[in-house]
Parts: C-alpha cells; structure tokens; sequence
C-alpha cells in the first residue's frame, strides 16, 4: 500500500503535526511499509465476528451525581505556558 | 415559482446535574474562569473519565417524554478536532449507538391544527469550554469551566415547514425539558442553544435543496427571524440563478441578518471511534420502569386535565401550563380557595395571567421569585369570591400583597378597614343620603335618563370609601328611584 | 550485599529494625550514581526527597505498611506530584506533574522510597528503549546492546541492581520483553487489574501497569500494593485482590504437580533463533519434571497479531496524544503566530519520530473510508485472537512460550527499520490483545544475553503465574544471576 506525498501531507494536517517536504517523503516510505504489514488483515475470515472493543465484555460503571470543589486552579495554571486573570491564552483566534 | 420551506433543529440541551457528565466538578454557572475545571476537564496527562450516572437517568427521562426508543446498549464515541476550548482534541459524543432514538413532538399551529415533528435522535455529549475573544489584544483566552457540562444534543427529523413551526417546536421542547427538571431552560446563560438547518425547495418536489446551519440563536424571537431571513435569502439566491452554499451561519440580531461564518475549509473529518476509555452504557427494562415511574405529568396532559378540572378555556389552559412552576402556582392558587375548584378556576386564571403577571413583568421578576404566594393570592381570590370585598378593593389589597405590606388577604383587609359593607341597613343609610344630597340628577332619573344612576352609584361608593357592595347598591337605588 | 536481598527480607528487616530505611537508601542510590551515568536508566532522580522520606520513614512514618522502607523507581510514564514526568519525550520535558497516579499513590502509601523515574520508550511506542528524548538505556549484561523497551529503564534498573524494584506499563510487551532481555522477573496483570488513572495513555484498552523484580516472590509484593479497583478508572475492574503474598508463602514443592502446561506451536515455528529455543525447551524440561503435564496447543490466529495490534494501538495513540497541543502544559513552540502554528509547531517539535509515525498511522486508519477495512477490521480480529486463548484454555492451565524470537540486539541495529522493530513483538502482542495477565521469567543465556520464558494464564490468575515462576524459581537459579560488573 503506497501512500503518496499528498496523503502523507493530509494525514499530518488531520494530525496537526508540522513537517517540512523532507520529512513528508521520508514518512511517506516508512508509513507505506507499515500499512504493508497491516494489509493482511484483509485476507482474514471475519464473517459474525462482533467487534472487541476491550478485552472484558463488561457494561459501564456510573458514579453518583456528587459535585467536588476545584482547588488545583492555581496549581494547574503554574504549569501552563501561558495564562492572565485565570484563563489559558493562545494567539488569538479569529471566528 | 412556488417554494417550500424545510427546516430541521439541532437543540443543545444543557443537563441540569450537580457534577459534570464525566468528571466530578461542579457545573454552576457564572464561576471565576477555570475554577470549576478539574484534572480531568483540562485534559491532563493520564486522566479518565467516569460516566455521572444522573446524566442516564435524565437522558431516559427525555426519551420516553418525546416516546422514542431507549437503547438497551449505547456507546460513547470520540469526535476528533483540534480548537482550543476542547482540551483533549476530541469530544466524547455518541455516534452510532446513540442512547435515544425515533421520538416526536406533537405541535399545535396558530390554526390550531396539530402537527407531529419528528426526532431523530437525541445523544449525550460533552460540552466545549470558552473562547474570550475581546478581553485580550492579539490574544484569545480559554476558560474550561463549561468543559465537561453534559448536554442532550436532540436532532429533529427535517419536518418544519415554516419559521412558526420551528418556533412551536423550539418553545415545546423548552418546556418539556423544564417540567422534566433536566434543563433550567436559560437561554441567556446557554442552557437551551438551538441551531437551524434550513433548506428550500420548489413546491411539490420530493428532493430536498441544499440547507445551511444557523447558529448562535439565544431567543425564540431570533429564531423565527433567522428563519425567516434565511429562507428570503436562499430563495432569492435560487431565484437569480445561483446555488446555495452548504454551509454554517451566524444570526446578527442587530442587522437581523445571517451571516456566513468564516468558512470551514474541509468538511471535518472527525475520525469517530468508540471511545476505549469508557465501557458500553447498559440500560435494562427495570431502570427504564423506574424512569417512568418517575416521570412528572407532561404538559399536554396537564392542559387536558386543566381545561377538565378547573374550567378553563383552551387558551388559557395552555399559557398556565407554559412552565411547570407556572402550573403548580396556579393550582395550589385554586386549592387555597377553597371550594369548588370548577368555580374558581377561571378567576384564579385571570388574576394571574392578568394582575400578577404584569406585576411581575414591571419588577423584572418571575414567578418563581414572586412575593405574592399561592396561598395568599388564593386567599384574596376566596374573599371577593364570598363578597368580603369588591374585586375593585381586590385589586388594592392584591398591590399591598405584592409591596409585603401585609401577610394576608384578611390581615389587610381588617387592618385598613376594607371589608365589603353588604347590610342591608348599612347600605341604605348611604343610599338615602345621596338621594337626599342629589336632587338634580334625582329628576333627570326620573325624566328618563336612566343611566345617571352609575352616577348616583359613585356617589353612594364614594360616601362608603368604596366598600358597599356596587351591585346591591344599584339595586336599592334603581328601586328607591322607581318607587318615588 | 543488600541489593542481592529478597524484597521479603528486605521489608522483614526495616520491620525489625534490623536494617534502616536511610541504609537501604543511601545503598541504591550510591549505586545509582556508581552506574547511571553508563546505562542511563533513570530520567530524574528524587534523591534528596527519597533520604528526607528515608528518615521520616525510620522515624515511624509508615509503620505496619506491607512495604516500609522499600527503595522503588518507577517509570516516567506515571505521573507524580511535584516532579517532572516526561513520558520519555521533549513535550513533556518541562511537565512537572501536578497530581500522583494512583500507582505512585498505593506504593507510597505501603511504605516505599521513590528514587527516580525511569527512562522509556517516547510514549511508551518501541521495544528498545531507543526513542526516549534523554538518550537510549545501555542493557547492563552488555552495554552496547539494547535493554529492551519500552520500560527499558526499570528494566535496567533492576537488573543492575540499582532498586530492588520499578514499576512499568505493558501495552503489546513492553514490560515482558525487556524483562526477557535484561534478566529479570516481569509481570503484566490483566487488563482492568491496576488502574491507569495517572498513567499517561497510550493505547487505552490495551495499556496495563505492572512491575519489574528479581524475582516471583518480590514481584508478588510489589502487585499487593498496587493492584485493586479505583473509581476514577472506568476500566478498572471492581475485584477483589487475592493474598499473593500469603499464597506464595503457603505453597508447597508441589505446586506444578498436574498443572497442564501449552506451548502454542505458532510461537515455536520459524523465526525463533535456535540458542533461544534451547534455552526455553530447558525450562519447559524443568516444568515437566516437577510434574506439570506438557500439552501442545494451537493458538491459529497468531500470524493476525501484528497487523492487528498495528492497527489499534496507533488509532487509540492518535487520540490520546491529540491533548499534547501546547496550551495547558508541556512543550509550547517559539512565538507561534497563530493558533494553527501554534498547534504545527508544537507537535511537529514536541514528538520524535517515531511517535509521529504512528500518529499518522492511526489517524490515517481512523479516516473517513478506512475506518472499516482497517479499525473496525481490527477489532474483529482482536477477537478472533482473543478467542483462540479462551479455547487454549479450557484445556490447559497456564501456556508457556518464549518472549522474544532471539535475546537483545544492539543498539542502533534495527532503528532503520521501524517494522522490522514491529515484528519482533509477535510473542507479546496476543496476550496483549485479549487482555491477559503474562510473565517473563529469566531461563537462561545465549552469549551472555538474556532469554526468558514467558507464562501466560486466563484472566485474574496472576497468583496462578506468580505460583508456576515462583515454583520455577525454587529449583533454577537463573533469577539470580548478575550481570558482571554489577554484582
């Protein structure tokens, strides 16, 4: 399975990782022998087979509706890159 | 040429529970930024999210109110994107196993016909966090708390035909999720978000024509506008030629005009996948019973048993029961009177759909905040029901009442001296002195001019500071009068 | 030498006052900074907070805690309050973590001595131990060989002696392989045993915590304390931890008298070097002459493991690493210009390679019109997979099998061919995927490297696995061994 330079170039704006051509080619090879490996899933026999989505057919736990008092702010807000009057700033986004 | 109107509505209905639908923090509204965000709702390294049980029980409730189908499993999928307000770049949704499906709501037209839209779905999804574009210069800030709020996203089948649907249905459902006590139904805050899906084909095709998502629509008012700009527009679009571009729009309600947002490049590729942090939600036939057990009376039950019980017409029936706070005032109004309920139904109506209601709209209030209880209207109703006092006096007892000048009816009433005088004797005092006093208009009655006697009326009020009771006033002196 | 004491003892002698909590302390670390700087395996030290929680420990902090005074490390993948927790990458380099996962909290509520956090694989994506930011971990029995990945660095750790015991993740082998590679005793409890609650995700319904020790018995001590249900983890199972402690204790020299033991014949078909195999076909002689009953067994599903773990590890890493965008925490790029650069920049210079490998390859199998012939694919093989085990297991108790095809390579051997990495993991990523508790047990040497055999039982048996190695470990020394160097 070969992906060209152009699939390689949308999946990494899906991603939003950053790769200058250089790079973009080099994936491309590396990404295609990976999807190599992976195409033999085809050839397997899956007829009425469900899906797993994890190893324990369990059903979900639900907690009660209990609300818990938020007093990490600060301790939250040390470790951003950047932050004023308790909000997360990024370059401004225009809508 | 002809056109049809289509619309469908996507309504956001924000989950009134005390923690949010997968972390624990609280989910009031109006708090410092960022300090109803927890690990979880900030999308920490490691952190996992844990289903709030409450947000089950009131998705169960809304389906079997708009009698749709309950899904015994449904599944919480991931919905990727990159946006800062949503911190983990995906949203946990539901995609293919929603948990409400094949509902409707039944809608009644201006003409009074009844119409059923259909729901598609309904799904539980969490909310995004803010965007603050102005605070900042060439920045925007982010505040998490709404991260994490659980919302019913209610998808409509594309059944509206005219903006006055979409706003009978828009306003249904507000009441709905509000009698169901899942929804506090602010529009202001954000709690009840409605988007447009709006399309126009010729009349009698069968296909439907390109539609666009309005948004950002916080009244019902802005609603029918933005509908109804939106259809204008299109038409004209097609009209001259053109097509319609798939696309989102904001409703500008100062120009009241829809504008395209900045276009969304591609369409989203959201890449859905079961989301493998959470297990399937099992719901089985007991905890659906028990839903139902718990569910209130519905509007259009209560109406029907309101224009039964309580004698009241359709009209009216249906503004009462608007919101349930609304309709458990006024019946616990008619129990405080007393009596027959049949009988002061109507009454109970008028005075509060009339007096309290503009009392209430002069002091920005509602009715849950009113100062007059349902007891103490109830109260005044029953003492000019049993004549203590004229409905005229009522209404002044009714604005002493609303200022808390006094605890009851019947305090104020004996307070200020207020009670009806209906003896007989009493009256006929009064009756005789203004015969006495008013010979003029005396002889005018008897030449013929029968109405002066409203006159002699106002006199007769005015020597008993408005307490005789007018009827048995006019009565005695239309009979004194005829016998001279 | 104390560092060649059981974890039993170890504990026993803190209790009794007979060794203090500071000299077990001071010991490790002296040892830590005689050999670290050559094998790399720790990404920060905590040296100065682990002899202020020595001494309040001698002072009576922990008493009656299982594991008072136990010097551990644990993987940089957990995160710990107040001290960087890097996941092995640069986007993390500067994430000092602002809450304990409730791994960290259970260890250090039992009495243990953090001493640092260990080097990994970027992620947790990789078998060598070669993708972290901080350089790669030197193997200790041979310096230029690989320690196996990815939780090299507690791998490492323990083999050379340097703590008694590290916590690590396993998410299709990533604390068995490395065990096997560097000499020590591993164990991957089954899915839903240990809360990943504080365990940075990469592959959520795969990803599992566990420890590294010299031996079954130690390693039974460290899963005492770590195991058990957490309400903040929706996977995790609401179970009760049996006594593995007290059940090792009990065991008679019996113990694998009539257990039916599998060797799945697709593990010991081509690709398994023959000096491996020896070794492993040893271990097996030793099993059967204690008395267990040797079955072949066929797993038919197992040449679909890699491109089916191939498929869903990448699609779930995609979409959990898509939280890594430079606004809360970790790496944020020079004066982004706009949010989109932002966004770019940050990823494109915050991962390595090979994490953005397979965050591409998950979102491209993700994407709209591959979801079915890849994910969806995926899943349902993962069944089938999971299926071949639930069959094997009707009819034996435990499988044994080897871990890895051929002992440790050298470094920078396979770093060329990312899928030539991927195919080696072919012994580990079944039990992955069905979610099953496994074990890697030291079995012996191939030119001075090491070889371990792995042992897999049904869901929840982690005392059976603990029971079968311990009971190896009764009559092998192979467990004990040091690398030279090391002693």
């Amino acid at each position: 399975m070969s992906l060209t330079a152009d699939q390689v170039r949308n999946v990494a704006r899906l991603a939003r990782l950053g790769l200058d051509d250089d790079q973009i080619a080099e994936y491309a090879g590396e990404l295609s022998n990976i999807l190599d490996v992976v195409a033999s899933l085809e050839k397997a026999d899956t007829t009425d087979v469900e899906p797993m989505a994890h190893p324990l057919d369990l059903a979900a736990r639900l907690r009660a509706d209990r609300a818990v008092p938020v007093t990490d702010r600060d301790d939250f807000q040390a470790i951003a890159p950047a932050t004023a009057e308790g909000v997360y700033l990024v370059p401004k986004v225009i809508e | 040429m002809a056109w049809e109107t289509v619309i469908g509505l996507e309504v956001h209905i924000q989950l009134a529970t005390q923690s949010k639908i997968f972390s624990t923090a609280p989910t009031a509204y109006g708090a410092e930024p960022n300090t109803q965000a927890s690990a979880v709702d900030i999308a920490l390294p490691g952190v996992l999210p844990v289903i709030n049980a409450n947000v089950i029980r009131m998705a169960t409730l809304f389906g079997l109110a708009i009698d749709a189908d309950i899904a015994p499993t449904s599944v919480f999928a991931r919905k990727h994107y990159f946006y800062p307000d949503l911190p983990k770049g995906y949203q946990i949704s539901q995609f293919e196993l929603p948990i409400v499906a094949n509902g409707h709501l039944d809608i009644v037209l201006g003409d009074g016909a009844e119409k059923r839209v259909g729901i598609t779905r309904a799904h539980l999804e969490e909310d995004a966090g803010k965007s603050l574009h102005e605070a900042f210069d060439r920045e925007t800030g982010i505040d998490l708390n709404r991260a994490g709020t659980p919302l019913v996203e209610c998808v409509s089948e594309p059944d509206m035909r005219s903006a006055a649907e979409a706003v009978a249905y828009a306003r249904k459902l507000h009441a709905l999720v509000q009698y169901l006590g899942i929804c506090d139904g602010n529009m202001q805050e954000g709690s009840f978000r409605v988007d447009a899906n709006v399309s126009v084909r010729p009349v009698g095709s069968s296909e439907f024509g390109t539609r666009t998502e309005t948004k950002n629509v916080n009244s019902f008012r802005f609603l029918e506008k933005a509908i109804e700009f939106e259809v204008e527009r299109q038409i004209d679009v097609l009209e001259s030629g053109g097509t319609v571009v798939q696309e989102t729009r904001l409703y500008d309600p100062d120009a009241d005009e829809t504008r395209s947002m900045r276009s969304k490049e591609e369409a989203h590729d959201y890449r859905y996948f079961p989301d493998p942090d959470l297990l399937p939600v099992v719901i089985d036939e007991a905890f659906v019973e028990s839903a139902r057990a718990d569910l209130p009376e519905l509007p259009d039950a209560k109406r029907e048993r309101f224009v039964a019980a309580y004698g009241v017409g359709t009209e009216d029936a249906v503004a009462l029961t608007q919101s349930r706070v609304l309709a458990d005032y006024f019946e616990a109004t008619v129990a405080a009177v007393g009596g027959d309920a049949k009988t002061h139904g109507k009454p109970a109506a008028n005075w509060i759909m009339g007096d309290l209601s503009g009392a209430l709209n002069r002091d920005g209030l509602t009715i849950a905040d009113s100062p007059v209880s349902a007891a103490q209207l109830g109260g005044l109703i029953a003492r000019v029901a049993d004549n203590t006092i004229s409905g005229k006096i009522g209404k002044d007892v009714f604005e002493a009442l609303f200022k808390g000048e006094g605890e009851s009816a019947d305090a104020i009433i004996e307070d200020r001296g207020l009670k009806q005088i209906t003896d007989t004797g009493a009256i006929e005092g009064f009756v005789d002195q203004v015969i006495a006093d008013n010979p003029d208009q005396v002889q005018q009655y008897l030449d013929g001019k029968t109405k002066i006697v409203g006159f002699l009326v106002g006199q007769v009020m005015k020597a008993s500071k408005g307490k005789a009771n007018p009827k048995e006033v006019n009565q005695m002196l239309v009979a004194k009068l005829d016998a001279l | 030498m104390s560092h060649d004491r059981s974890i039993r003892d170890m504990v026993a002698a803190v209790a009794a006052g007979k060794t203090s909590a500071a000299e077990l302390t001071t010991h490790y670390l002296d040892r830590i900074a005689a050999h670290d700087e050559t094998l790399n395996t720790l990404i920060s030290g905590c040296a100065d907070t682990a002899r202020e929680r020595a001494v309040a420990i001698d002072a009576g902090a922990a008493a009656d805690t299982p594991l008072a005074g136990l010097p551990i490390a644990h993987k940089d993948i957990f995160c710990m309050r107040g001290t960087r927790t890097s996941c092995g990458s640069r986007m993390l380099d500067n994430f000092v973590a602002p809450y304990d996962a409730t791994v960290v909290e259970r260890l250090a509520a039992a009495g243990t001595v953090t001493l640092g956090k260990t080097n990994m694989d970027e992620f947790a994506m990789g078998s060598s131990n070669e993708t972290s930011f901080y350089g790669p971990v030197r193997n200790p029995w041979n310096t230029d060989y690989v320690p196996g990945g990815s939780s090299g660095g507690s791998a490492a750790a323990v083999a050379a002696g340097l703590v008694p015991a590290a916590t690590g993740t396993d998410t299709g082998g990533s604390i068995r392989q490395p065990a096997a590679l560097c000499g020590v005793t591993g164990i991957k409890p089954t899915y839903g045993r240990v809360s990943r609650y504080g365990m940075i995700a990469f592959a959520s319904s795969l990803d599992q915590g566990g420890c590294f020790a010299r031996s079954a018995d130690d390693c039974a001590h460290v899963l005492q304390a770590m195991a058990g249900f957490d309400e903040r983890d929706s996977t995790c199972v609401e179970r009760e931890v049996p006594d593995y402690v007290g059940a090792l204790d009990a065991q008679g020299d019996d113990y694998l008298k009539g257990m039916r033991v599998g060797l799945p014949k697709e593990y010991f078909a081509e690709g398994l070097d023959d000096a491996s195999r020896q070794v492993i076909d040893a271990a097996i002689a030793e099993f059967e002459a204690r008395g267990a009953e040797i079955v072949e067994i066929t797993l038919p599903h197992t040449e679909l493991a890699v491109s089916t773990y191939y498929v869903l590890a990448p699609a779930e890493a995609s979409s959990n690493l898509a939280r890594f965008d430079g606004v809360r925490y970790g790496y944020r790029c020079e004066n982004p210009v706009d949010l989109e650069d932002l966004y770019t920049r940050s990823r494109g210079e915050g991962f390595g390679r090979e994490v953005q490998r397979r965050i591409m390859v998950g979102a491209y199998v993700l994407s709209a019109g591959y979801y079915d012939a890849y994910y969806l694919k995926a899943q349902k093989t993962r069944r089938l997979i999971a299926q071949d085990f639930t069959n094997a297991f009707e009819n034996v108790d435990l499988i044994a099998a080897p871990v890895t095809q051929a002992p440790a390579f050298k470094l920078g051997e396979k770093l060329d061919d990312p899928v030539s990495m991927y195919l080696n993991d072919v012994y580990t990523l079944p039990a992955s995927l069905a979610g099953l508790p496994g074990m890697s047990v030291p079995a012996g040497f191939v030119d001075g490297l090491p070889v371990g055999l792995q042992l897999l039982a049904p869901w929840f048996e982690e005392a059976r696995l603990l029971g079968a190695a311990h009971a190896y470990q009764q009559t092998t020394d192979w467990h004990t061994k040091r690398p030279a160097g090391f002693e």
